[in-house]
């Protein structure tokens, strides 16, 4: 009984997320045991399908820690990659320099939301909704074409397969072993969400963002800069999202409008899955990870499948946001009588 | 001198100042570089013509704007899944009429159970909406992010992910014109739509109960209106609009397509209702002033596309606009100045 | 020594727009001394803190504190607190979702290799609690912990930042028996370690319980600092009201009414509201103008609310003319034939958009029914004829309500009830902030109501209002009834006693 009252409502709801994860997974293994769902590299792909989520979703989280929302993102994806596309490929610029450009760009796009928000007190939701209308339709003024990126450096980055050979691997007709691997781009998001997650455990920036989450005007009380570390997540969101975007341009080699549609809701959904309170205070960049690979399983279902559309994968993220939505809803009620 | 500047300062504080300004603004701007853009002509039996179109394409918007607005007045957030409603009350209008089939010559069920059934599904969809922020007290954006994304998703599956025809032409006289009217149909369907609202409102007590929860939710409760049920009515109601909305919108292309029907209109709307002079956060509204957002921001889209914008070009300068007009509205940023001018003063006087 | 002065205040005067909020008010704290600061509303207390932590800027004065030879202005509360100056409001301010460790240190989280230490700052944080004789669990979230923790554990945080001034406003009002008992014991324990405490706060009892010293303001202006022995309690209450105790000329009564009977109008037994208001026995009789007195904080409007169902009570028995009702809503007290003006006119009574004659006709309205509407002819009838009635000064009816004064404002609200024709009517505070004249109408009109048969409840702050108006009062007193006053025993004297309870022999 006494055991029972020490876990609170978000470790519960943190809980719930891995369980259902491993439960997914578990009934994947099957399900489609005979199309090799048990293979490691079927979960390594998890992580390198979704690489630039996991990076978004870990900005997502901060910002939603704070209270805010951030509904830009894949807009903003869709920008970067257009970008990196076009000056790559059509100016013919370096991949370094053209990623140096690209993450500037999401840095100022952060300062100015971040602005709007924290300083002229705009709700979070009609600034992103600006700026996520605003950087689709940037992407459009830049090209409305598909680019394809061809850069040998960038494909470099994107293609140089990382083995993990302790994983074992499967030898082909041809006698060549094919082991395990990963891309680069998995280490990348791996590295950023084990730098926010120390960021927000470790620093006193980190620790005033769940205070300003907690309680606004207390943090104020307090004495903790509550506008500059609004601003400041934003900035570092906004950063993290061109990143995040850098990451995707690398899964996919091109840039084009409708580009990364509707992953503002995947950023958000795992968010939430993974145990962020919409009302702030509360978040976890590992709960979000969770998140993501729920979703990534997700998806893996709906390609072993085979004959499912892939709208399937947006209609269920859609419920399982609900889902965890009211389950938070109903967790805060039975608090509040508590 | 005082005298003018007392009848400037009369003119700007009235409520419809701003989207009649923009309006005229639009409107003039046209005027100079298209000196066409007034022309009218009739062809086969219809009117023809930039302002024509303007004023036909705006329906959509108009309707969708009319639930929008008191969704926003009600609870001071807004409905972005109005686009996506759009597309479902599509497509389950063109499966019911279709029978399931891609593409047919004839209504395979009566044209008015179509109708219904779209309505229905935007019904539907507001009350979805309308529970989670009404009785669940979720943020209105958050709420309806949900159906934002998913909905196109469920407007693909009832199509299959195709685009479902309907070649049968009293199916596209809602979209277009009925034979014998110069006029066309949606102009007269979102003046129905106005109207009735405007009645709604008028001879119900729901346009003073939604303002009254939208300005003092607290007062409210102590004279025994229950704010959580007018919030839920307001989004069933914004579903409603969407899915008349969608109704017009799929008569015009004669067919679901899930993917473009009502695509970015979300934001055209929120911007109707702040063009509108309407507070996004919520109180006192004025219908008439997102009926005229709605057109001034057709007419805006349909002077960008003459000068050769494309449609998925158009949000950037909307997306300004928006942020222009609610920084605007901003307190803090009136704050902000009125302490730049005293610094300024202060410091002059120091000089 | 322990009785040195920690903080000096002298002189200090603030204006806001057309009130003199603090007029040459002095205030001088020692060391290991428990200072109350005492006043009803508009008395300046909470100006006058708020001068202290920087919140307000004042006019004129001086502020010196123990230990810096120039006087200080703070401009924020940080300010403030690095001049030693703490404060731990009513509303904890704290972050619930952080952990108890973590709201003690945040902002000054002991480090290592840069990053914050999460060891060590547990370890400190349970150090300074178990200090304070609290021994709890410091890395749980705070909301794990009940309200009287919270506040103690935002003192802690308060004394461990900057010893040497405490200001504590009204920490105890949401605190139970037991709790404020804790929290007392914390106090003393500060005492004893030299901190200078400034307590804000309506309990009497409580003022008699830990403080040294009194110090009472009133209209903006001191009225005396005193020592808490030699200061009986019905003098206290008459120097914050203003009266003195022993000027004994009784006020005129003017057409009060007689009109008594024997039918209860509403008839309550052990009704009460955890924390808000203990259970309370009340028979209110069709006709009468029934009074709730007591200070500031009393209980009187959560009283009124429990009636009204706005804050539905959690056990208690409640009948309405003689039948027994369950008000879950205040629409179901408004079928039952009750209204209630609210206490805080801005934040819910009026709806400040919308015009005079919506704000009129909107009760009546809802008691209506969303189906069927008032036609406008008739909404403007009933306006105008609440207007004239009222004398409600305003342009027009369709004017909106922000732009008419307060008084204006608060028959707007008033009419707005009567239209819906009470049975029963609870005024809380319904001449607070208006002007003299429109005081008197309202006063007058209550005498009236109660003439034509409606039964009323009169919450007022001020005694003279309070005798002029009702018929019988019900005596209030840390948020429970505590006895009822007669027609015959309606006089300062008795009423002043009845607040200040206990003690009143000296």
């Amino acid at each position: 009984m006494k055991k029972r009252e020490k876990i609170d409502g978000k470790v519960f709801l943190l809980i719930i997320t891995i369980l259902l994860f491993l439960v997914m997974y578990a009934a994947g293994l099957i399900i489609f045991k005979s199309k090799g769902f048990a293979k490691p590299q079927v979960f390594l792909n998890l992580f390198i399908s979704n690489a630039g989520l996991i990076v978004i979703a870990a900005g997502m989280t901060m910002v939603m820690i704070t209270g805010g929302i951030d509904i830009s993102v894949g807009s903003i994806v869709a920008l970067t990659c257009m970008m990196l596309a076009w000056m790559m490929e059509i100016k013919g610029m370096g991949a370094v320099p053209a990623l140096v450009i690209v993450l500037i760009m999401g840095i100022v796009f952060g300062l100015v939301q971040g602005f709007l928000i924290a300083y002229l007190k705009i709700q979070p939701f009609i600034v992103t909704l600006a700026g996520m209308f605003f950087a689709r339709g940037m992407t459009a003024i830049i090209s409305q074409e598909m680019i394809s990126i061809k850069n040998e450096m960038f494909l470099k980055w994107a293609k140089s397969k990382i083995n993990l050979t302790f994983l074992g691997g499967t030898v082909n007709k041809k006698g060549v072993v094919n082991y395990s691997f990963i891309y680069p781009s998995v280490i990348i998001a791996l590295i950023v969400l084990i730098g926010i997650f120390v960021l927000l455990k470790f620093t006193k920036f980190g620790r005033t963002i769940y205070a300003v989450g907690g309680n606004e005007q207390s943090a104020l009380m307090m004495g903790l800069n509550v506008r500059r570390t609004k601003l400041l997540v934003y900035v570092i969101n906004g950063f993290l999202c061109s990143l995040g975007g850098f990451l995707f341009a690398l899964n996919t080699c091109a840039g084009f409008v409708e580009q990364a549609k509707g992953f503002e809701m995947e950023a958000i959904a795992s968010a939430v899955i993974g145990g962020t309170l919409l009302t702030g205070g509360v978040g976890n960049v590992f709960g979000s990870l969770f998140g993501v690979l729920i979703k990534g399983t997700i998806e893996t279902f709906i390609t072993f499948q085979g004959t499912l559309s892939s709208w399937w994968t947006k209609i269920t993220i859609a419920a399982l946001l609900a889902f965890f939505i009211i389950l938070q809803s109903l967790f805060a009620k039975a608090k509040e009588k508590h | 001198m005082n005298k003018g500047k007392a009848f400037i300062k009369r003119l700007t504080g009235y409520r419809l100042f701003l989207p009649l300004f923009c309006l005229v603004l639009v409107l003039f701007s046209n005027l100079i570089k298209t000196p066409g853009f007034f022309e009218v002509t009739i062809k086969n039996g219809v009117l023809y013509g930039y302002i024509i179109d303007v004023i036909n394409r705006a329906s959509d918007l108009v309707i969708l704007a009319v639930g929008m607005t008191l969704v926003v007045a009600a609870s001071g957030g807004t409905d972005i899944s109005v686009g996506a409603v759009m597309s479902v009350a599509g497509a389950v209008c063109c499966f019911i009429l279709s029978g399931g089939q891609q593409s047919v010559n004839e209504f395979v069920n009566p044209y008015i159970l179509g109708v219904l059934a779209a309505i229905l599904a935007g019904i539907l969809c507001g009350c979805f909406n309308g529970f989670l922020v009404a009785k669940l007290k979720i943020q209105p954006m958050v709420a309806t992010l949900i159906l934002f994304t998913a909905g196109r998703g469920i407007a693909q599956l009832i199509t299959k992910g195709q685009i479902t025809y309907i070649r049968v032409e009293s199916y596209k006289m809602l979209g277009s014109s009925i034979p014998g009217i110069p006029i066309p149909t949606p102009v007269f369907v979102a003046l129905i739509v106005v109207l009735l609202t405007y009645v709604l409102l008028k001879k119900t007590t729901l346009g003073l109960y939604i303002q009254t929860v939208g300005i003092n939710a607290k007062a409210s409760k102590l004279m025994g209106i229950k704010s959580a049920m007018i919030i839920f009515l307001s989004y069933v109601f914004c579903g409603l609009c969407a899915g008349i909305s969608g109704l017009v919108a799929s008569s015009r292309i004669y067919s679901a397509d899930a993917n473009n029907i009502g695509l970015n209109l979300e934001l055209d709307a929120i911007l109707a209702v702040a063009l509108g002079g309407n507070s996004l956060a919520g109180g006192k509204f004025s219908l008439l002033g997102s009926v005229i957002g709605a057109y001034t921001i057709q007419a805006l889209s349909t002077t960008l596309y003459a000068m050769g914008v494309s449609p998925d070009q158009i949000p950037v300068y909307k997306a300004i606009v928006v942020v222009v007009i609610v920084a605007l509205q901003s307190t803090e940023l009136k704050r902000m100045v009125s302490k730049l001018q005293t610094n300024v003063k202060s410091g002059k006087k120091v000089a | 020594m322990p009785n040195e002065i920690v903080l000096s205040m002298k002189n200090i005067s603030k204006t806001f727009p057309g009130v003199r909020a603090l007029d040459h008010v002095d205030f001088t704290l020692r060391s290991g001394e428990i200072h109350a600061l005492m006043g009803e509303n508009g008395a300046g207390k909470s100006t006058l803190i708020k001068v202290l932590t920087g919140v307000e800027e004042f006019e004129s004065g001086e502020i010196k504190i123990e230990g810096e030879s120039q006087m200080i202005i703070n401009h924020s509360p940080q300010e403030a607190q690095e001049h030693g100056i703490s404060t731990v409001y009513q509303e904890v301010n704290l972050c619930p979702n952080l952990s108890v460790a973590e709201n003690l240190f945040i902002g000054r989280e002991p480090k290592r290799a840069g990053l914050i230490d999460w060891k060590t700052m547990n370890r400190k944080a349970a150090e300074l609690l178990s200090k304070l004789d609290m021994n709890i669990d410091v890395t749980k979230a705070l909301e794990n912990y009940s309200i009287a923790l919270q506040q103690m554990i935002a003192i802690a945080r308060a004394v461990d930042m900057s010893a040497k001034v405490l200001i504590l406003d009204e920490p105890t009002s949401s605190l139970d028996d037991n709790e404020v008992e804790k929290l007392f014991r914390l106090m003393k324990r500060l005492k004893a370690d030299g901190v200078g405490i400034i307590f804000v706060t309506h309990f009497l009892e409580q003022v008699y319980e830990v403080c040294d010293k009194i110090t009472v303001l009133r209209n903006g202006g001191l009225v005396g600092e005193y020592e808490v022995e030699k200061l009986p309690r019905v003098q206290l209450v008459a120097k914050m009201m203003g009266k003195d105790f022993d000027d004994l000329e009784a006020i005129k009564k003017e057409g009060k009414t007689a009109g008594k009977s024997s039918e209860a109008v509403i008839d309550t037994k052990g009704i009460g509201r955890q924390g808000t208001i203990k259970p309370y026995d009340l028979q209110i009789y069709k006709g009468e103008v029934i009074g709730l007195t007591g200070l500031l904080g009393s209980g009187r409007s959560e009283l009124a609310r429990s009636l009204y169902g706005a804050d539905k009570p959690d056990c208690g028995e409640l009948k309405v003319n003689g039948k027994t009702v369950v008000l879950h809503t205040p629409l179901d007290a408004m079928m039952a034939g009750m209204a209630y003006l609210p206490e805080n006119r801005k934040e819910e009574g009026i709806v400040a958009d919308l015009s005079v004659r919506e704000n009129l006709i909107l009760a009546l309205q809802a008691k209506r029914g969303m189906f069927h509407p008032i036609g406008s002819k008739e909404q403007e009838e009933l306006a105008n004829k609440y207007v004239k009635l009222l004398q409600i000064k305003t342009a027009s009816l369709d004017t909106p309500v922000r732009s008419l004064s307060g008084g204006n404002q608060q028959k707007v609200i008033l009419g707005r009830w009567l239209l819906t024709d009470p049975d029963f009517l609870i005024l809380d505070e319904p001449t607070r902030g208006i002007d003299v004249g429109t005081k008197t109408e309202i006063q007058k009109l209550v005498v009236q109501l109660a003439k034509e048969g409606v039964t009323v409840m009169f919450i007022s702050s001020e005694i003279e209002e309070m005798i002029r108006t009702c018929s019988r009062m019900a005596v209030l007193r840390d948020r429970e009834k505590v006895s009822e006053l007669m027609e015959d025993e309606l006089d300062q004297n008795h009423i002043m006693k009845a607040i200040a309870g206990g003690g009143t022999d000296e």
